[in-house]
């Protein structure tokens, strides 16, 4: 039996169940006696009611109940925000039902429960509600600002007054969002005997939202268990408390059944989580040489009808991640985060650098174009050098202080490796051939705190229990490989359990790369620990050095003298792993492609990522990761779209218009993957792996369609008409 | 209603149905194969593909009764027994085809059937045939590896 340790690429853990068709997502999911809701939202973007008329439908076939604010405790208590916090904000947030006031098309405004989810559509059919349309708020510009951040560190006007060059540029990155395969759904269960509630369908951060919900009604944690099932992808989106987090489980106590929620895809685009959409005025001072002197960047953040649980993260992750991996004299930074009648937002992957890596790789373009200046030596010349680095901006409350790194190596590394030069042949050979470049640096690791605990039987066998969740990444497959390293039991001796509350008494979850941070370094500290206490306690009994033993799945024995052994014990061994501070893995994004005058169409030549990530503990993990990572980017740079119409009725509420990329728009990808800089912050190294394929694909396919064209890109997505629009100007 | 027959993974799944249930309702509610998943409920993402009388079909866009008298496979009857796979499993498995695992059957259904069409497919025909249904966390690369090591093993 192997080892397959940190560094191995063990098949996963997580397949098998998957590959058959055995796997339980949330609408797979049944208990007895369960009845479905349906949730009822607005048709208009923002309107005023006065009365649900429910009698009609309170009478149809097979209807048990109906829900409106009226019903809920104190007509609904507000749904908090769990990072970014600004007290500003708070009086924005959104209540698990409408209360008089319609703010975005899709907003819930009643609950409908029937015996199943076709007699629910029917009966929602004869609600009736007296909307009466208002005005609608769409421009970012003329929202309610619901944040507002200034940063600023460096003379920032001495270092323009003394520029060579100042280039200045509007860009506009448009709205789209996570959007995992499988939407939305919950399973919740009330037990009167003991008053308690369990929810199915959690993902993510399922402690935090049973903290959440416990805050909402009013009761205490214990009574409430949340347990995830398999999860069908979250990028973000998936696992934050939404309205219907507080809605399904109220049901559930109102009508003394279980109750299950899945929401359909025309729901899910219009419901879940928005991201992305922001307009940056920003300004580059340089001297003639390419030596950048400073940076300001005014920018408005589009957070939709309500401020949900991520607070300011994404505007706050631009503002502090906009830098990104070059020394800059001085930095201004501005935020307005801004309330517009449409569907909430919240973060996709790689929140923030996503948005602000295509403003800054752009401007560096446009600035080197400006001043006949090699593309690859202009971000050379500017790259920080010494580690660690104190960008002098705030993550949330923490300092962004870049770990350790070594850039222009993994420049250099990039170059050879794709072949730059030969790029550059190829791109000459041919009219509409483009190449773009884009350096980027991602983080990895927020929420301070991880839980790990492993029993160990003494049958050989290991089980570890995790506060980090599952969303399809492989996480049990990674945590098992950090188990078997340190604990010293092959990879099949080890099953990991995530996602119930019940079982696991605190957790993070999984988000910002941090469950192979933060979840594997305790899952270490933890194996470590277990194995010394192994070992120590064996040591006693057989009379011999602990350095002298063999652990293995049959017992522990003396090194060349396997007949002296004992069984391994019964134990049980938990742990905590602690980090303030964040990790920051830096990469570089090559991005060769031809264009279409005629058609708009970008056809992607090559495409390829050198990442540093620290330490690598499953390479056939962390390059699907990558390549997953990048075709999202590749539909953020040429296809996804939330478009309004002028009343705010969004125009993409299918996959017929909401496009997202196919088998035939995403090429091979092609990966460097490197471990040139471990973190010096937590004992594997790691710096987590899941988001650098996604970082920087705006911004090397906005120049990579700007160096075919012979325009400056300033607006995503690149679609065929868009691309057709540049061509001919 | 309407009583319905279909042999779904050959096992005859008997149902007295309204006219509007869907194919996808009717197998995962009424037969209790869960393995085929919605994705979209309007024919774009493919998830839900099974094959009707050896063709890949969206249950999502068929009525159940449409089915009645055919002949089904879903993602559950492909593997020949609990402890093996189907070679295009065993092959998605290796080569890291999947990650959340939620389109993979759709896509198992799809790529089976065309594999027995094609059976020696080039990586831009697997992508052309692989068009039709979405994955969201892979970006398809290790899905065309998958779908070519599984070809060169069936032939």
């Amino acid at each position: 039996m192997e080892l397959h340790g940190i560094g191995a690429s063990p098949l996963r853990k997580e397949d098998w169940p998957l590959l058959r068709g055995e796997g339980t997502f949330i609408a797979d999911f049944k208990r007895p006696g369960m009845v479905h809701a349906l949730v009822v939202r607005s048709p208009f973007a923002h309107a005023r009611f006065t009365r649900i008329d429910g009698s009609a439908a309170l009478q149809a076939p097979g209807v048990i109940d109906l829900v409106t604010a009226a019903d809920l405790p104190d007509r609904g208590r507000p749904i908090p925000t769990r990072m970014f916090k600004d007290e500003a904000a708070n009086r924005f947030l959104q209540k698990p039902l409408a209360d008089g006031e319609v703010r975005y098309s899709g907003e819930p405004v009643a609950v409908l429960i029937a015996e199943s989810r076709y007699l629910a559509e029917d009966a929602a059919e004869l609600l009736n509600i007296d909307y009466e349309p208002l005005e609608v708020v769409l421009d970012p510009d003329a929202g309610t600002v619901a944040g507002h951040l200034v940063v600023e560190r460096g003379d920032v006007e001495a270092a323009f007054a003394q520029a060579d060059e100042v280039i200045k540029e509007e860009f506009f990155i448009q709205r789209h969002a996570a959007t995992p395969l499988e939407t939305r759904g919950l399973v919740a269960e009330f037990d009167a005997s003991s008053k308690s509630l369990t929810v199915w369908g959690a993902a993510k951060i399922p402690h935090v939202n049973r903290r959440i919900l416990a805050q909402l009604l009013g009761w205490d944690e214990s009574r409430i268990r949340l347990v995830e099932l398999h999860v069908g992808g979250g990028f973000g989106a998936r696992g934050e408390f939404y309205p219907e987090d507080f809605l399904i489980p109220f049901a559930a106590m109102r009508v003394g059944r279980p109750v299950a929620w899945v929401e359909d895809r025309e729901e899910s685009l219009r419901a879940m989580n928005h991201s992305r959409e922001q307009v940056h005025r920003v300004e580059l001072a340089l001297q003639r040489d390419g030596t950048f002197l400073g940076l300001k960047d005014t920018f408005v953040n589009d957070t939709g009808a309500y401020v949900r649980t991520h607070g300011m993260t994404v505007p706050g992750l631009s503002i502090s991640m906009l830098p990104g991996p070059y020394a800059w004299p001085a930095y201004r930074g501005e935020y307005r985060s801004i309330l517009t009648n449409k569907t909430p937002c919240g973060t996709y992957r790689s929140p923030g650098r996503f948005e602000v890596n295509f403003v800054r790789e752009r401007l560096i373009d446009i600035a080197a174009n400006r001043l006949g200046l090699d593309k690859v030596e202009i971000r050379r010349r500017n790259l920080i050098r010494d580690f660690p680095h104190d960008t002098g901006t705030l993550f949330d409350e923490h300092p962004v202080v870049y770990d350790s790194g070594d850039y222009p190596l993994l420049l250099d590394k990039a170059l050879k490796t794709f072949d730059y030069e030969g790029l550059k042949r190829w791109r000459a050979k041919s009219a509409h051939r483009g190449l773009g470049i884009a350096l980027f640096v991602e983080k990895a690791g927020p929420a301070e705190r991880e839980y790990a605990r492993i029993e160990l039987a003494s049958s050989g066998h290991a089980t570890v229990f995790t506060g980090t969740a599952s969303l399809g990444q492989g996480v049990e497959t990674i945590l098992a490989q950090v188990c078997a390293t340190h604990l010293g039991l092959p990879f099949d001796r080890i099953r990991v359990v995530h996602g119930d509350t019940a079982a696991i008494p605190e957790g993070m979850g999984s988000f910002g790369s941090r469950a192979a941070m933060m979840g594997g370094a305790a899952v270490m500290g933890a194996a470590a620990k277990l194995r010394r206490q192994v070992l120590e306690s064996a040591a006693e009994q057989l009379e011999a050095a602990p350095d002298d033993l063999v652990l293995a799945p049959d017992g522990v024995s003396v090194r060349g003298a396997p007949s002296r052994s004992v069984p391994l014990p019964a134990l049980s061994v938990e742990d905590r792993f602690v980090c303030e501070l964040l990790g920051f893995p830096y990469g570089i994004h090559l991005a060769a492609v031809e264009v279409d005058p005629a058609t708009g169409a970008v056809r992607v030549h090559r495409y390829a990522v050198a990442y540093d990530i620290g330490r690598c503990i499953n390479p056939m993990i962390v390059r699907g990761q990558v390549a997953g990572g990048f075709a999202q980017g590749l539909g953020g740079a040429l296809l996804e779209e939330f478009a309004f119409d002028a009343n705010g009725q969004p125009l993409a509420a299918s996959f017929m218009d909401y496009l997202l990329p196919t088998s035939e728009d995403v090429p091979d990808l092609e990966l460097l993957i490197t471990e040139d800089a471990p973190s010096p912050l937590n004992p594997l190294g790691v710096k987590g792996a899941g988001e650098g394929g996604t970082a920087a694909v705006g911004g090397a396919i906005a120049n990579a369609v700007a160096d075919a064209l012979g325009v400056e890109v300033t607006r995503l997505p690149l679609s065929p008409q868009r691309v057709m629009e540049l061509a001919r100007a | 209603m309407r009583k319905i027959s279909v042999e779904i993974n050959g096992r005859l799944v008997k149902g007295e149905v309204e006219p509007r249930l869907l194919l996808g309702d009717f197998i995962r509610d009424n037969a209790g194969l869960t393995g085929t998943h919605f994705g979209c409920e309007h024919g774009v993402c493919g998830a839900c593909t099974v094959q009707l009388d050896g063709e890949p079909v969206r249950s999502c866009l068929m009525f159940a009764v449409q089915a009645n008298g055919r002949r089904i496979a879903t993602v559950e009857g492909m593997a020949p027994s609990a402890t093996e796979l189907h070679p295009l499993q065993q092959a998605f498995h290796e080569a890291h085809a999947l990650q959340c695992g939620f389109c993979t059957p759709g896509i198992l259904m799809t790529m089976e059937a065309f594999l027995r069409a094609e059976p020696d497919p080039s990586p831009e025909r697997i992508r052309a045939a692989l068009a039709g249904n979405l994955c969201r966390c892979t970006g398809y690369q290790n899905i065309v590896t998958a779908v070519r090591l599984a070809a060169d093993r069936m032939r």
